[in-house]
């Protein structure tokens, strides 16, 4: 479903990623993990369409089409998801109107009605309950004076409502306490289909032991130096990056 | 040119309509004889530093009152709030009985148009009116004195509680046109009592016209008053406007200024605490948008100790649209333990769009706690951004951030029916292309 060939990618004139090649396919689970500053944020940006972000060479298809042709709204219209490393706060929208708003942009595109309040209501009930997040949450603005915690699971949160064919979670895991990180990871367990894909950014095994990856890739240096199955992101537990950045470098 | 306002000012003697007691008619005469030695202000005058008045000038408007006959029927629902207003109507400044709809008024709380208030509280009148707006260094003020005629007094008598709101509507239509329209308002709120009065001004049409306007308000010892001044008058009129407040010990003001509307505006706000324990908040959201000028003063006077005044005022300005805010506060020697806060913030949508902003703090005291602050930038590329990840189009998420931008501030409007009326207002604008 996503096809990333030969990517690279500058911010601020500066070559971030040298050449990234990714192939993920339906029901697939990636984890991508590195050293700080490698990229790793910069290329779930780059796929979720920042403008920031100047894509330089190679390409990425989604579902078949040129995914970098398309506007941002357009590729999150079409499934693609991130859960953002730093969520951004909106003070002044509510944390309700916000998701109904994407949640009915989202519909809109795939052709189908608005959701009338109630029904909304139902469905925020639901989604609220998997994310054991307070309903009190839906009449605060968007993050503003969320704690760390409560951003990453107002990100699961959306990712529920929003139910993504492609996600791709950017360090959700930092920050959580142990219960709030397996109330993420069942979060986005009960989300997984075989239709779906998740990549997941991280920089600890712990998570890769609730969420389990069928594949982990190290990028480092802007490019993906070592791509294994789940025992590699033990193996990088115990020894660090270095012996892989050496090479890379 | 002052010279047709001189005319005026004598047709206005000869033909009646200096009406009302002897003190008045001086009152008058001194105000006309001040506003023919100030002159119209210009911008090397500092107070007007950022805003030339040259269009009023030049502008020729007549201070000619226009018969109530030519009016016909008005739909006033577009500028109402709920139902339980008590509504003083005014179309081109002269009050209209047959569009204007009472409610069911605590006893002793009178709300009269000038004329008939001069009749029914001679004494309270003469008390108030024109000692608390200075005209001695502000030509508009003399101006309007000098036509002082017609308006509204609102006397809310001590310990009594309003609870419904009292609103004075000012419409403008194309009747109005090349006239001036000076509405003169007095509030007196007496001891413990409490207040809420909406002051609105409003074009229908497109007419352009001017309104010149004095409101003078003083609260008693221990005195609540909100004051809500709405100025969504139209888009080629010219817009001048003082509220000008004396307050007593413990008294608490509340004033908020929505100015979307006319061509050129000025709304000046200001108020004096005389008294220990006084509290004032002057907060206010501007519109703008094409080529409107939008100017604030507001000054706070800390006469005694143991205050505190807030000020929030915001702006979101599209276009060519300049803004001005001024905001001025004097803590005097003795008002020691001043506690005073004042920001401004706006929002440019467009490149061409301009803000002055100049904070204004003179400070006698030395144990007083005072700041000020003010922040102008533009929509933020990664919250719009954010919204787009969610699927939300980058028109939506430029309205729903511009609209965010300013609802702190309209959300300090304690009335629902008025704050949810401007929160609709200002999200239309934004979101209607
Ligand atoms: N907007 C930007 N302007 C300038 N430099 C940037 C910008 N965004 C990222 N960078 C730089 O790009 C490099 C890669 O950053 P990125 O955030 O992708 O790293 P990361 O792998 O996600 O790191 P971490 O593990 O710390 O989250 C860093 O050197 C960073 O400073
Ligand atoms: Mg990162």
């Amino acid at each position: 479903m996503l096809e990333i060939r030969g990517l690279t990618a500058t911010v601020s004139d500066k070559e971030i990623l040298r050449g990234i090649d990714l192939i993920v396919k339906p029901g697939e689970v990636h984890a991508v993990m590195g050293p700080n500053g490698s990229g790793k944020s910069t290329l779930a940006q780059v796929l979720a369409g920042h403008p920031a972000y100047e894509v330089t060479g190679g390409t990425v298809t989604y579902d078949g089409q040129n995914l970098l042709e398309m506007d941002a709204e357009v590729r999150a219209q079409r499934g693609v998801f991130l859960a953002f490393q730093y969520p951004v706060e909106i003070p002044g929208v509510s944390n309700a109107y916000f998701l109904r708003a994407a949640y009915n942009e989202v519909r809109k595109a795939q052709g189908q009605e608005e959701i009338d309040p109630l029904s909304f209501a139902d469905l925020m009930d639901e989604k609220m309950a998997l994310v054991e997040m307070d309903h009190s949450m839906l009449t605060r603005s968007v993050n503003a004076g969320f704690s760390g915690g409560e951003k990453k699971r107002n990100e699961i949160l959306q990712m529920a409502v929003l139910e993504p064919r492609l996600a791709i979670l950017d360090e959700t895991d930092s920050g959580l306490d142990i219960d709030a990180l397996r109330i993420v990871a069942n979060g986005v367990n009960s989300l997984k289909k075989p239709t779906n894909a998740t990549i997941v950014v991280t920089h600890y095994q712990r998570l890769l032991n609730y969420i389990v990856p069928d594949y982990v890739h190290v990028l480092a240096g802007g490019r993906i130096v070592r791509s294994g199955g789940k025992e590699l992101a033990l193996e990088l537990e115990a020894k660090g990056y270095d012996w892989l950045t050496g090479d890379a470098a | 040119m002052i010279e047709s306002y001189l005319r005026n000012f004598e047709d206005f003697s000869a033909n009646g309509g200096m009406f009302a007691p002897k003190s008045m008619r001086a009152l008058r005469l001194s105000a006309i004889t001040r506003f023919e030695q100030l002159g119209f202000p210009t911008t090397r005058n500092e107070d007007w530093h950022f805003t030339s008045v040259s269009p009023i000038v030049e502008g020729q408007f007549a201070a000619v009152a226009v018969p109530v006959a030519a009016v016909g029927t008005i739909d006033v629902s577009a500028w109402s709030f709920g139902a339980d207003c008590h509504t003083l109507v005014f179309v081109n400044g002269v009050y209209n009985a047959a569009l204007s709809a009472s409610a069911t008024l605590p006893d002793g709380v009178r709300v009269l148009p000038m004329r008939d208030a001069f009749d029914a509280m001679p004494t309270l009148v003469e008390d108030h009116l024109g000692k608390i707006a200075s005209f001695d260094a502000h030509s508009f003020t003399a101006l309007n004195t000098a036509f002082i005629e017609h308006g509204a007094v609102v006397h809310v008598p001590a310990g009594v509680e309003l609870v419904r709101p009292i609103h004075l509507l000012y419409l403008g239509n194309s009747a109005a046109a090349n006239r001036v329209v000076q509405p003169r308002n007095l509030i007196v709120v007496g001891t413990h009592a409490k207040a809420t009065i909406i002051e609105s001004y409003a074009g229908i049409g497109d007419g352009t016209y001017f309104t010149n306007t004095v409101t003078e308000v003083s609260l008693g010892e221990g005195a609540t008053l909100t004051h809500l001044k709405l100025q969504r008058e139209s888009v080629n009129a010219f817009h001048v406007g003082t509220l000008d407040a004396r307050q007593a010990r413990d008294s608490h003001f509340f004033s908020f200024s929505f100015a979307t509307g006319a061509a050129l505006s000025r709304t000046n706000t200001y108020t004096e605490l005389r008294g220990e324990g006084c509290g004032a908040t002057l907060n206010g959201l501007y519109l703008g948008n094409r080529d409107q000028v939008i100017d604030h003063q507001t000054r706070i006077e800390h006469v005694e100790p143991n205050c505190y005044s807030r000020e929030l005022y915001k702006g979101i300005l599209d276009g060519a649209a300049h803004g001005v805010f001024n905001g001025k506060v004097y803590v005097h020697p003795e008002a020691q333990k001043t506690d005073g806060k004042q920001t401004n913030n706006t929002l440019l949508l467009s490149e061409r769009a301009q803000i002055d902003t100049k904070p204004q703090l003179e400070i006698f005291a030395d144990d007083v706690k005072c700041t000020h602050g003010a922040t102008v930038g533009r929509l933020d590329e990664t919250s719009l951004f954010y919204m787009k990840s969610r699927g939300i189009n980058a028109r939506m998420a430029r309205e729903l951030l511009t609209y965010a931008f300013a609802a702190d501030v309209l959300e300090t409007i304690e009335q629902v029916d008025v704050r949810e009326g401007l929160e609709a207002a200002t999200l239309v604008r934004y979101t209607e292309h």
